[in-house]
C-alpha cells in the first residue's frame, strides 16, 4: 500500500511541494490536501491585479480542479482542519471528515495582522489576504466610494492601488514618515509618494489610528489627534502573522511560526512544514522566493532522496503596481563599512543605489527602472567582486555586454532587431515564443528559440526580454544547477568530489542522486574534467564523456571533416617541419591549409579516417599534438625578442618555448592561451591572453585573465618577476588554482571577475606557501598529461575504433 | 521486409559510443547505450547533416557534435522542441553478442547515383 500524505493548506508553498513531490517520486504516496478556500490553488501574489481589475481570478489559477483529479489527489476544498491527532496519526475537518496520514505537511500559511482596535470587528474592516477579500472589496468598490487603506507597506500599496483604480477615493495611513521602509530607502520612498499622489491617492503619515466608528457596518477612521475621516472599507495591511493555530494546539512546537530545520521538518518526524507559517533558523517569511526554495527541499525529504537543505532566504521585492518599477534586495540602508553608490535622474524619474561593501553587493534600491533588478541580484547573492566594471556598475547589465549603449533598454529595441547574433534570432521571435508557449525561463527560452543557446554573451539581453515579457512573479536567481540531470551547482559538485573522494562518474551519479542514468553532453564532460583535474593519478579519462574534438585530437567541421594543427612552440617552426606539413597536405589531398592566430598552420577538411595516417607523418617530422581542439593549453603566442628585435628587452621566443614545454598537454576548464611579449610595445598581444608576460627591462610583468573572443577583456597584472624560473612558478600556480576552482567552461576572465583578482593575488602572490605548493601540484599533474595523443593513436593501438568503419554492407 | 546483415558484435562499440556502418542507404551510425542496447540512425543529423556518430550519447538519446540537437536513439526524432527525424533502422543483438543490421530492400537499390550524360 502506498503511504499516505496529507497536506493542511491547499496554498502555493504546499501545493509547490506537492508539485516537486509529483515531479521525482509520482508514485510514492496517496495524497489528500485540505484547503480553507472552495477553489483549487492559485497564485496569491497575483491577487494585486485582480483587485485592479488587470487580470481575473481565472488567470490565476495555478491548478484548477480537473488538475487534482488528473493527478488522482484527494482534495477537500473549503474544508478547514481543526484538529491533528498526532498519537493516532490523522486529521480531522470542520465538517468532521477524517484523513489518516503517514506524512503530515503544513502550510497553513499566514493571517493579516488586524489592529486591537475598538470597531476592528465591524462590517466592511478585511485585510488582504484571499480570493474572499478582493470579492468583499470589489463588492465595496460598488456601493461605497471612500477607503482608508491602513499600511503603508508592499502590500497596502497594491491594495490602495487597485481600489483606486475602480474608482474609489482611497486614504493611506501609514504609522511612520516613509513608505514601504523594510524595502526602501526615503529617496525612493519620496518618489513613490510622489508619483502615487500624482495619480490620486492620498496619503496620512505618521498618523496612529485610534478607533473605526459605526454601527455595524464601518464609517469612519479617527485618529488619535482627533481627525475623523468618513469611509466605507477600511482594509489592515499592517503586516502578517504565522499561522500556528492548528500546529500548536497538537503540541507541535511553535515560536513565532512552526519551528522546523533545515529539512523543513518540525519537532515531529512525521509533521513537515512549508511557507508562511514556518520559522525556520529564526526567521519567517512573507515573499513568495523562499517558499519556492523550501518546497523544493522538503519535496526532496518526503521522497526519502534525503539530499538538499534549506539554508534561508535573501529576499528581493518587487511593487506591482502597474507603470511603477521598484526593486529592493538586501541591506539597502547600508552601515559601518558601507558605500554607496547612487544614480539620481529626477527628470527621468529615475533612482538607482547600491550598498557595496569591500566591492561586494550588500544591497539595492531600484525605482523608475528595474531591468537590472534581476542582475544586481544575482551579484549579491553569488557576492562577486565587482571592481572591474564598478564604474559602470549602474549603467546596467547591457552595458557590459557588446552593445555598450547608453541607457540602453531591450524593450525599446524593434522586434525585427537582432538579439541572438549565433543562431538569429530576434526580438520579435523571442516575445511571440514567450507569450505563445507560456516560457518561464532562460533554459525554456532557449530550447524553443536557440537565443543565447550557443557562446551565451547575449544572456543579459534574452533575460531582460524574459523579464519584461513574463512580468513580475519574483524569481530568486538561485546557484544554477550544472543541467538537467541535477539540482546540484558546479561548485557543490565539484567540493563533493573533493570531499568524498569520487574517482568514476558512476560514483558521482550514485552518490550525487543524478536524475539521468548516464548525465547529459553537457554534464559528462564537466564531471569527467573535475575527476581528472582533483585526482589526476586515479580518475580514468572517460573517452565517451569527451566532446568528438577532444575524443579524436582534431577539430570537427562543419562537413564533418577535421581540422588539424601541429604544435609549433612558442610558434617557432623549421624547414623540416614545413616540408613536412606540405608533403602532408599533398599526400591526403587536404582542401585548405591555413596560418592561425595562435602561430601554427591549421590543415583543415581531413578526412577522419586518414588522421592517424596524417599523424603518424606529422610525427615523424617531430611534431605533436597542438591541442588546438581542447579545453587545455593551446599556444604559447611569443614575439621574437632580444634575439633579434632592436626593442626587445629579454628572450621572449626562448620563454614562450620554456612554458609550452611545461604547460603542453594540461587540461582546463576552459582553453588556456598564452603569449610572451619582449618588450612593452607588446607585439604577442599579451594583455589578451589567459595568461601573459611582458618582458621589461628589469624583468617580467605578470598579467593574467585577459580574452579576445566575444567580449574582450584586458588582463589585470598580477606582478612583476625578476627571473624566468620565477615566471614559470607563477604560470604554474596560477594554472593550478584556474584548473581547481574555475567551473568547466568558463574562461579565466570571467572567472576573475566572479572571484576577484585579489582572491587569486591572496592565493598566489601574497602567500609563497601556497603558490608553490600550487606549482608541485601542477607539475605532478603533469607527469601524467605529457603523452602525445597524436603518436598514442598513430600506432594504431589506442582508439581505432574511433577512426575505421564497423563494417561495409550490401 | 529487411535483409539482415551481420556487422559485427556487440564488444565491438564501446559503452556509450558508436561505430559506422557504410551501406547502399549511406553510413548508419550504430549506437550502444550503457544499458548494452544497440540502436541503429542514419549518420546524418536532421538540422544540419552533422555526423550523429560522433556524438555523446546519454541514456537512450544521442546528441549531435555540431549545434546539440538531441535526438531518440529509438525512434531517430528530434527531442522537442527540436523538430525533425533521422531514418532508423532495426538492430538484432544475438544471444552471443553479435549484430545484425536490418536494411530494406537493398538489392534493389543502385549503389551509385547513375551518371547522367
Amino acid at each position: 500500500m502506498k503511504e499516505r500524505l496529507v497536506l493542511v493548506g491547499n496554498g502555493m508553498a504546499g501545493m509547490r511541494t506537492i508539485e516537486e513531490l509529483l515531479a521525482i517520486a509520482p508514485d510514492k504516496f496517496d495524497i489528500t490536501v485540505f484547503g480553507a478556500e472552495p477553489h483549487g490553488n492559485y497564485n496569491r501574489i497575483m491577487l494585486s491585479p485582480v483587485l485592479a481589475g488587470e487580470k481575473t481570478v481565472e488567470q490565476i489559477m495555478i491548478n484548477d480542479l480537473p488538475w487534482y483529479e488528473e493527478k488522482g489527489i484527494h482534495l477537500h476544498a473549503g474544508q478547514a482542519v481543526v484538529e491533528i491527532h498526532r498519537s493516532r496519526r490523522e486529521v480531522r475537518a470542520a465538517d468532521g471528515t477524517v484523513a489518516p496520514y503517514d506524512r503530515l505537511l503544513l502550510a497553513t500559511g499566514s493571517n493579516p495582522f488586524i489592529l486591537p482596535l475598538p470597531g476592528n470587528n465591524l462590517q466592511g474592516v478585511i485585510g488582504f489576504r484571499d480570493i474572499h477579500d478582493v470579492e468583499t472589496m470589489l463588492a465595496a468598490t460598488r456601493s461605497g466610494k471612500n477607503a482608508v487603506v491602513i499600511g503603508g507597506g508592499l502590500l497596502g500599496l497594491e491594495a490602495a492601488n487597485g481600489l483606486m483604480k475602480q474608482g474609489m477615493q482611497v486614504t493611506v495611513v501609514h504609522v511612520l514618515d516613509t513608505l514601504m521602509e523594510r524595502q526602501l530607502d526615503p529617496v525612493a520612498a519620496d518618489m513613490l509618494r510622489t508619483t502615487l499622489e500624482e495619480r490620486g491617492l492620498r496619503f496620512l503619515m505618521g498618523a496612529n489610528t485610534a478607533a473605526i466608528l459605526g454601527e455595524d457596518r464601518v464609517r469612519a477612521v479617527r485618529f488619535k489627534d482627533g481627525l475623523e475621516i468618513p469611509t466605507d472599507l477600511v482594509v489592515m495591511a499592517v503586516g502578517i502573522r504565522p499561522n500556528i493555530e492548528l500546529a500548536k494546539k497538537a503540541g507541535i512546537y511553535c515560536e513565532r511560526g512552526i519551528v522546523v530545520n533545515d529539512t523543513m521538518q518540525t519537532y515531529d518526524p512525521r509533521v513537515y512544514a512549508v511557507g508562511e507559517c514556518v520559522q525556520h533558523r529564526g526567521q519567517c517569511y512573507g515573499l513568495v522566493a523562499p517558499l519556492w526554495e523550501q518546497a523544493k527541499v522538503c519535496a526532496n525529504h518526503l521522497a526519502r532522496f534525503g539530499i538538499g537543505s534549506y539554508q534561508g532566504s535573501v529576499t528581493s521585492t518587487k511593487l506591482k503596481v502597474t507603470g511603477i518599477d521598484l526593486f529592493s534586495a538586501g541591506n539597502f540602508n547600508g552601515g559601518p563599512g558601507c558605500e554607496e553608490i547612487v544614480l539620481r535622474d529626477p527628470a527621468r524619474g529615475v533612482y538607482k543605489k547600491l550598498v557595496v561593501k569591500e566591492n561586494r553587493v550588500q544591497g539595492a534600491v531600484l525605482y523608475g527602472d528595474t531591468v537590472d533588478g534581476s542582475w544586481y541580484f544575482q551579484l549579491l547573492r553569488e557576492n562577486t567582486d565587482i571592481g572591474a566594471f564598478r564604474e559602470t556598475v549602474l549603467f546596467g547589465h547591457a552595458h557590459m555586454a557588446d552593445s555598450g549603449r547608453d541607457g540602453f533598454s531591450v524593450m525599446t529595441m524593434a522586434d525585427d532587431a537582432e538579439i541572438c547574433g549565433c543562431n538569429g534570432v530576434c526580438k520579435g521571435t523571442i516575445v511571440k515564443a514567450i507569450a505563445e508557449k507560456k516560457l518561464f525561463t532562460l533554459d525554456e527560452v532557449r530550447a524553443h528559440t536557440k537565443a543565447s543557446a550557443s557562446c551565451g554573451s547575449c544572456t543579459g539581453l534574452v533575460e531582460q526580454i524574459l523579464a519584461a515579457t513574463v512580468g513580475t512573479i519574483g524569481k530568486t536567481p538561485a546557484e544554477k544547477p550544472m543541467c538537467k540531470c541535477t539540482e546540484h551547482s558546479h561548485d557543490t559538485v565539484r567540493a563533493a568530489i573533493r570531499e568524498r573522494h569520487l574517482t568514476t562518474l558512476r560514483d558521482v551519479f550514485t552518490t550525487l542522486d543524478w536524475k539521468t542514468p548516464d548525465g547529459c553532453h553537457s554534464c559528462r564532460p564537466a564531471l569527467n574534467y573535475y575527476l581528472i583535474s582533483t585526482w589526476p593519478h586515479e580518475a580514468q579519462d572517460d573517452q565517451q564523456s569527451r566532446f568528438i574534438n577532444e575524443r579524436v585530437h582534431a577539430n570537427i567541421q562543419k562537413d564533418g571533416t577535421y581540422s588539424v594543427v601541429p604544435r609549433m612552440w612558442g610558434g617557432l617552426t623549421s624547414p623540416k617541419e614545413l616540408r613536412a606539413i606540405a608533403d602532408v597536405a599533398d599526400k591526403f589531398q587536404i582542401p585548405t591549409v591555413k596560418v592561425t592566430g595562435g602561430q601554427r598552420i591549421d590543415l583543415l577538411g581531413v578526412k577522419k579516417e586518414d588522421l592517424p595516417k596524417v599523424w603518424a607523418d606529422l610525427n615523424a617530422a617531430g611534431m605533436v599534438s597542438g591541442h588546438a581542439y581542447g579545453k587545455s593549453l593551446r599556444t604559447v603566442k611569443t614575439c621574437v625578442g632580444s634575439d633579434w628585435c632592436r626593442f626587445g628587452t629579454q628572450d621572449s621566443t626562448g620563454l614562450g618555448v620554456k612554458l609550452e614545454k611545461m604547460t603542453w598537454g594540461s587540461w582546463t576548464p576552459h582553453k588556456f592561451k598564452m603569449a610572451v611579449s619582449g618588450c612593452p610595445r607588446n607585439c604577442a598581444e599579451a594583455t589578451i591572453k589567459d595568461f601573459g608576460v611582458v618582458c621589461v627591462d628589469s624583468g617580467y610583468e605578470v598579467h593574467v585573465g585577459g580574452n579576445g573572443g566575444i567580449k574582450i577583456r584586458g588582463t589585470d597584472l598580477l606582478c612583476k618577476c625578476a627571473t624566468e624560473e620565477e615566471v614559470k612558478e607563477y604560470c604554474g600556480a596560477f594554472m593550478q588554482l584556474y584548473r581547481e576552482e574555475g567551473r568547466y567552461l568558463e574562461r579565466t576572465a570571467p572567472w576573475i571577475e566572479r572571484v576577484g583578482l585579489s582572491y587569486v593575488k591572496s592565493r598566489i602572490v601574497e602567500d609563497a606557501d601556497n603558490r608553490k605548493a600550487l606549482y608541485g601540484r601542477f607539475l605532478d599533474s603533469q607527469k601524467h598529461a605529457q603523452v602525445d595523443p597524436w603518436a598514442e593513436r598513430a600506432s594504431g593501438y589506442k582508439d581505432a575504433h574511433e577512426f575505421q568503419a564497423l563494417r561495409q554492407v550490401g | 521486409m529487411y535483409d539482415w546483415y551481420e556487422i559485427g558484435a556487440l564488444d565491438d562499440i564501446p559503452r556509450l559510443g558508436s561505430r559506422v556502418v557504410q551501406t547502399p542507404h549511406g553510413e548508419v551510425a550504430i549506437f550502444r547505450t550503457s544499458d548494452d542496447q544497440a540502436f541503429a540512425l542514419r549518420d546524418r543529423c536532421p538540422h544540419k547533416g552533422g555526423p550523429l556518430s560522433q556524438g555523446i550519447v546519454h541514456g537512450h538519446r544521442v546528441t549531435c557534435p555540431l549545434h546539440n540537437w538531441m535526438l531518440e536513439l529509438e525512434s531517430g526524432q528530434a527531442v522537442a522542441p527540436d523538430v525533425g527525424c533521422a531514418t532508423h533502422y532495426p538492430v538484432r543483438l544475438e544471444a552471443d553478442g553479435r549484430l545484425f543490421l536490418g536494411l530494406n530492400n537493398v538489392v534493389s537499390l543502385p549503389t551509385a547515383a547513375p551518371a547522367t550524360a
